[in-house]
């Protein structure tokens, strides 16, 4: 039967909302009696942000750090002395020679190396706002990010004490700064947005994409087929439990995230839950579609898989979104953890409102269609 | 709404569809190969409504296919059918709303309740008040008091029963039943085969497979396929007339232990032209032939021997059916 068939036939015919209920009824019972997935439903999200919202500290702490000093004078050692006393910063060693100091950096013995220019100090004294050299290995950017800005902080004390600034701080040096590896940084509040498209992601990909192989592997396939319900009817019994599923997980990280992180809600409530419903709907969608593509559990798992690790790479989550090559932020437009990220920052942190967020919006519900639509045409109607 | 709108035919509406009232399932020509491998041949048949039709071969021979494709569960790769009057081909959703499957294997959901699972069969086929039919339908299984075990944790026999209460809730017109008795013993089996019979006698059509012969016998009519094709089809007594089969039993004359001379003798038979089936029962050999004069002939020097005794018998079924068996290999090799 085609899919123009049955949606011409039988998608409104009497009975429609009757099957759709039934079939939710016993999703919702199999969900209860699974303790196991109904446990990891519920620490998932919570082990996720504690462990990553703790682990992911943003505030830097103990960078290691050299120094390179082609000059020996007063300010040399003020700086070297900040950099000692600072928390922000760990000093390891003072470099020799622009090899080592290279080699340093490269290897990872350090992740900041500070330059100090020959005639550093004279410059200082003679008001050139002379330019300190800042390396940083921003393989990992947030730390990176913020450690600069208390880099800079730290050296202006430490040459005001010694009076090479007057009590003004008018900007006696300037910091040239040269970012190694990946040259964006995000801010902290940032992680737990994230984490929620993250999460809601992940749990929601794999709920859906083992509904459809777990009846076919258990045989109950055969009987659902020759039963009177259709693809469509399947498909909404099988997503709608786990949109209540993914807005409880929902609530569970925000919560967590007001709490432990104090994440501030700028924007409006409502509009978040409403983008966050489209978007569960739409992660939902593509896990069922998988669902009905794979020929078992494992291959569907695996589907999953590797449509979450670009979610995680492109999305803007783990790298800045501007900093990737065209074709890559083409890609990162199909999916679903793009728009919501980009929308729930907005929401969250900014403030923004419904239409700021219309383009993000309409994208999100042309996947969730465009991933419904193939789930029905695709979806095995007989065990041909 | 859509579908009164593109003026499609509307068989419930009151347009006449039902020529042939009193046929459940006519199928002719039917194949259906799995890459190669051409599981079901040239399959013609046609089961009268009320009837209990008995489905028999040996395992792998195509009977799951067969129903599969009664029920549109798979698309026949050539030939037509109908099933209660709709198109096998064309018209899968309307069969599913009056065809009862039960599938070879347990279906139902493991980890919902016997009452749950009654429920979510009866919400499907809006059934009106689910719960009270699924109660009903506990009741009449003799399922009282497991209501909420999981279906799961039921014996083979309670699980058969269940799958039978669940394929007939939706009160079905037929009933296709995929080796329903398999594992089953044969108290529980008994229980089952009168139930059937009950469920005719109400008016429903049973389409049943099974590969127990004596189970044959309890069945209107019945089929025998093999190797995907049908060999013979009608009522028991009509397929055994049929076969042409000549059949003499012997036995051994006096007291003590014949088994290891009844076995010699046995094989000795078979290797005579004009006997063309030895069968031990019991005590006894059943001797088949296709032709009485061969058979006669090949048992002239044996009827001399002292302590042999000879009756004339007529065949049963099973012996029917090993014969067109190895016919059938016969003609394909
Ligand atoms: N989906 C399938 N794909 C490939 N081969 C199949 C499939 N289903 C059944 N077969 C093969 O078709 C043959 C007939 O199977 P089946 O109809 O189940 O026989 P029966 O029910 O009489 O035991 C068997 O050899 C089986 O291996
Ligand atoms: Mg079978």
């Amino acid at each position: 039967m085609s899919a123009g068939g049955f949606l011409s036939g039988g998608l409104f015919s009497g009975g429609f909302l009757r099957r759709v209920g039934a079939m939710v009824t016993k999703e919702f019972i199999q969900l209860q009696r699974d303790r196991v997935t109904f446990a990891t439903m519920i620490m998932i999200p919570l082990l996720q942000l504690v462990l990553f919202g703790y682990a992911i500290n943003t505030t830097p702490r103990n960078l290691p750090t050299a120094v390179l000093a082609h000059e020996n004078t007063d300010a040399t050692r003020a700086i070297v002395a900040a950099l000692r006393n600072t928390d922000f910063f760990q000093f390891t060693r003072l470099a020799t020679s622009e090899q080592e100091a290279e080699h340093l950096i490269r290897a990872g013995d350090v992740l900041f190396l500070v330059e100090i220019p020959a005639g550093f100090e004279r410059a200082l004294r003679r008001g050139e706002a002379p330019a300190l050299l800042v390396a940083a290995d921003a393989t990992d950017p947030v730390a990176s990010a913020n450690a600069l800005g208390a880099l800079e902080g730290t050296v202006r004390t430490a040459l005001r004490r010694e009076r090479f600034v007057d009590a003004a701080g008018t900007a006696p040096f300037s910091i040239t700064q040269h970012r190694r590896y990946n040259p964006a940084g995000t801010s902290q509040l940032n992680i737990v947005p994230g984490l929620l498209g993250t999460i809601l992601t992940m749990t929601m990909l794999i709920f859906t994409a083992l509904s459809v192989t777990r009846e076919v592997e258990r045989g109950t396939m055969e009987s659902l087929l020759s039963m009177p319900i259709n693809p469509v009817e399947i498909m909404l019994g099988k997503i709608l439990p786990y949109v209540l599923v993914g807005i409880m997980q929902g609530v569970l990280i925000l919560g967590a995230g007001m709490v432990l992180f104090a994440v501030p809600v700028e924007g409006s409530l409502t509009l978040l839950t409403i983008v966050t419903l489209l978007f569960i709907t739409a992660n939902l969608s593509v896990g069922y579609t998988f669902s009905t593509l794979a020929q078992n559990q494992l291959q569907a798992v695996q589907m999953s898989f590797m449509f979450f690790l670009p979610n995680i790479l492109l999305s803007g989550f783990m790298f800045p979104f501007a900093g990737m090559p065209v074709w890559a932020q083409w890609i990162s437009q199909c999916l679903p953890l793009t728009h919501y990220l980009r929308m729930v920052r907005g929401i969250l942190l900014k403030g923004a409102g419904f239409t700021d967020l219309a383009p993000d919006i309409a994208a999100l519900a042309a996947l969730m269609l465009i991933a419904m639509a193939i789930a029905v045409a695709r979806f095995r109607q007989t065990l041909d | 709404m859509a579908s009164a709108a593109d003026g499609a035919p509307q068989p419930e509406a009151g347009i006449a569809r039902e020529p042939e009232a009193d046929i459940a399932i006519e199928v002719e020509g039917l194949r259906k190969q799995f890459g190669t491998h051409v599981v079901v041949d040239d399959l013609t048949m046609r089961v009268r409504r009320r009837q209990i039709y008995g489905f028999l071969g040996p395992n792998g021979s195509g009977k799951t296919t067969t129903i599969r494709m009664l029920c549109g569960l798979l698309t026949p790769d050539a030939g037509r059918g109908t099933c209660l009057g709709y198109d096998i081909r064309t018209e899968a959703r309307r069969i599913r709303a009056k065809v009862g499957y039960m599938t070879q294997k347990f279906s139902l959901y493991a980890d919902l309740s016997v009452r749950e699972n009654l429920e979510f069969v009866a919400r499907l086929y809006g059934v009106p008040r689910p719960e009270a039919a699924a109660a009903a339908a506990i009741a009449r299984l003799g399922l009282e008091g497991r209501g909420k075990q999981l279906a799961g944790e039921l014996s083979g026999g309670w699980k058969q029963r269940l799958a039978l209460g669940a394929c007939i809730l939706p009160q079905p017109e037929l009933l296709l039943l995929d080796e329903p008795t398999a594992g089953v013993d044969p108290q529980a089996r008994r229980e089952f085969w009168s139930e059937i019979h009950t469920l005719a006698a109400e008016g429903l059509t049973v389409l049943v497979s099974t590969h127990y012969m004596d189970e044959a016998e309890r069945c209107h009519e019945i089929a025998y396929i093999a190797y995907g094709h049908l060999l013979a089809q009608g009522p028991v007594a009509d397929v055994i007339a049929a076969s042409g089969l000549t059949t003499v039993t012997v036995e051994a004359m006096g007291a003590g232990d014949s088994g290891p001379a009844m076995a010699a003798l046995a094989r000795e038979l078979e290797a005579r032209p004009g006997i063309d089936m030895v069968a031990p029962f019991g005590t006894r050999l059943h001797i088949s032939g296709r032709g009485p004069q061969a058979l006669d002939a090949a048992l002239a020097p044996f009827r001399a021997r002292p302590g042999l005794v000879f009756r004339a018998d007529a065949p049963t079924l099973e012996d029917v059916f090993i014969d067109l068996m190895s016919r059938s290999k016969d003609n394909m090799t």
